[in-house]
């Protein structure tokens, strides 16, 4: 429950970020006069950074980035892997066994050497990072959807729609997914901290998009300015920490929920 | 081990590397069209240069001709030339390569103490060890790893002094024999400690749920009404059983810590593979990327395959599969 309460703070403060606070505050021309890696006092609750930004006001606005990621990337990875999954379990055969077949290359391939070769050769932007977290991520849930549709494919109401002459279309529909969703919702909820790690490492190593700023790009800047040899603790901690609470709160959620779902679970 | 299976791995495993090697050739070539313009964007070269440098990199000639030529280059153990001073991707891996064998191996060896702590959190369920164990995975989960390194660093390098802050030893240091040894030990032990700790995690888990798949299976009982000492019970049947997940998974585990080992080995300016990744990153240094990525690939599906391959001595039942 706390994790749930977590992470609806996380997203209402990401939301009203732009209401509250400029983004002017950035600008080299305003943030000229400020003191430059200063520690956090009353003025700067989390210190400043090499430039003179405020690292309270950099962790809001990342917080935007670094869930906006996680959620598009998320949405992309479980549409592929539903497509693929669905199409696959449903088809069987020659079908099956080439999608399987290229799920397994993609499963094999390290993933984040993959993302990281993807998004050197691509431009630099939001989507380009969601993509890439997209094309790495859909195998293991199309895996598990697949699965999921072997066994509903099996049963009796299936049959008996096919025997009343149901299309295929009507059958993947309206027995089918229905009967698959449960499944998709708590991998979803589990995806989205692998997106925020994933993004967050990208960003990292300086492949994210230069004009926003998120929790990995902080990362980055701190390494830049070698906050860590410097003693500049504020500049890294506060993203690192975020990071982990938002992780920690989809993960604790997402494990309820999959036991909520299916409580074969609930006995580990 | 039945021949069949070892070669039907093997295919497999063969079919995974040809997949890599396309993809690698469809990412460098066909999505960034003109490698040799990105390369050098914003310098103003003129364009006689460009047409030979497109010549260096095999850029010249129609696609398949390309391919055709880049396959054969790899055949013969040719990955190109690295744009930062014109040497040859293969040597510069070469170099970096023992640095990171040696600390992925340490760290891994620190991780798999998660597979003994995961079989004894999974075998005393619910207890406090075990929710120790559990929460403590799941908050080394929730971190980068380069992140942890980057606490660890602030802490017992900056602050502490205990350790170097970086490399693979002391600059400028002339040592030899035994004293060297010790020097590039002092230095690998935090991002060792860092990587083992990011990924003890994943071994528990994976060790803890495999040890709970066994707990009610009759054997267990069986033993237990022989009158064998709980101890026993679990070192001489559960353990044993339990151990099959943890092979496969273990080879997963080795393609996330070579993953993870490319920020934590640029957070300590430790000169192996994954530094030579964040640099090529950052060049961006394009064939020398599609050379790493080449190799980190080839190494995770050769570990995958000794995985699989383990599994069949230990279970023969997936043999005739």
């Amino acid at each position: 429950m706390a994790s749930l309460v977590l992470l609806i703070g996380f997203v209402i403060l990401a939301i009203i970020t732009p209401w509250i606070t400029d983004r002017a505050d950035f600008n080299a021309i305003n943030t000229g006069d400020n003191p430059t890696n200063h520690p956090p006092d009353g003025d700067y609750l989390l210190g400043t950074d090499r430039y003179g930004r405020s690292v309270a006001l950099q962790l809001m606005w990342g917080a935007r980035v670094s869930l906006f990621v996680g959620f598009a990337a998320t949405v992309l990875t479980i549409v592929i892997g539903v497509l693929i999954g669905l199409t696959a379990g449903f088809f069987g055969g020659w079908i099956d066994s080439v999608l399987m077949r290229i799920t397994d290359w993609f499963l094999v391939i390290p993933f984040l050497p993959t993302a990281i070769v993807l998004a050197a050769v691509l431009e630099r932007s939001l989507w380009t990072i969601v993509m890439v977290i997209g094309i790495t991520s859909w195998p293991s849930s199309a895996r598990l959807i697949r699965s999921q549709v072997l066994s509903v494919r099996e049963r009796l109401y299936v049959d008996r729609a096919r025997a009343l002459g149901a299309g295929r279309l009507h059958i993947v529909g309206r027995h089918i997914l229905p009967n698959v969703t449960p499944l998709i919702l708590a991998s979803a909820t589990l995806a989205v901290p692998i997106s925020i790690l994933t993004e967050t490492t990208l960003s990292f190593l300086g492949l994210g998009d230069p004009t926003e700023i998120s929790w990995g790009g902080m990362l980055d800047q701190a390494q830049q300015s070698s906050a860590v040899t410097s003693g500049h603790w504020w500049y890294y901690l506060p993203p690192g920490v975020a990071i982990m609470l938002v992780v920690l709160a989809f993960t604790i959620f997402g494990r309820a929920l999959e036991e909520v779902l299916d409580p074969r679970l609930r006995k580990r | 081990m039945r021949a069949g299976f070892v070669i039907r791995k093997v295919v497999g495993a063969l079919s995974t590397l040809a997949f890599v090697v396309v993809f690698n050739f469809f990412l460098f070539r066909i999505v960034n069209r003109d490698p040799v313009n990105s390369m050098f964007r914003g310098r103003n070269l003129k364009p006689e240069k460009l047409e030979e440098l497109r010549r260096k990199f095999n850029l010249d000639g129609s696609k398949w001709d390309q391919f055709v030529a880049y396959v054969r280059q790899l055949l013969h153990g040719d990955l190109g030339y690295s744009l930062k001073g014109s040497r040859p991707v293969a040597t510069v891996i070469g170099e970096a390569l023992w640095p990171t064998v040696l600390l992925v191996g340490t760290s891994t060896l620190l991780a798999m103490i998660g597979i003994t702590l995961g079989y004894r959190a999974g075998w005393r369920r619910g207890s406090a060890f075990d929710t120790t164990a559990t929460s403590f995975s799941m908050l080394t989960y929730s971190m980068p790893e380069f992140w942890i390194g980057m606490v660890f660093l602030g802490f017992f390098s900056a602050k502490l002094g205990w350790f170097p802050v970086g490399g693979l030893e002391d600059p400028g240091s002339h040592a030899s024999g035994l004293s060297k040894w010790l020097d590039e030990l002092h230095h690998m032990m935090l991002p060792a400690l860092v990587l083992g700790i990011a990924y003890v995690g994943e071994y528990m888990i994976v060790a803890r749920s495999a040890m709970i798949e066994t707990l009610n299976e009759d054997y267990l009982q069986l033993a237990r009404a022989k009158g064998m000492r709980e101890d026993e019970v679990r070192r001489r049947h559960a353990v044993p059983n339990a151990r099959l997940p943890v092979v496969s998974l273990s080879a997963i585990n080795f393609g996330f810590i070579f993953g993870g080992a490319i920020a934590v080995e640029s957070i300590f300016s430790w000169p192996g593979i994954g530094q030579a990744t964040y640099l090529a990153v950052r060049g961006p240094d394009l064939p020398m990327l599609q050379g790493l990525f080449l190799l980190i690939s080839a190494g995770v599906i050769l570990a995958n395959l000794v995985a699989d391959l383990l599994y069949g001595k230990l279970d023969p039942r997936v043999l005739g599969r």
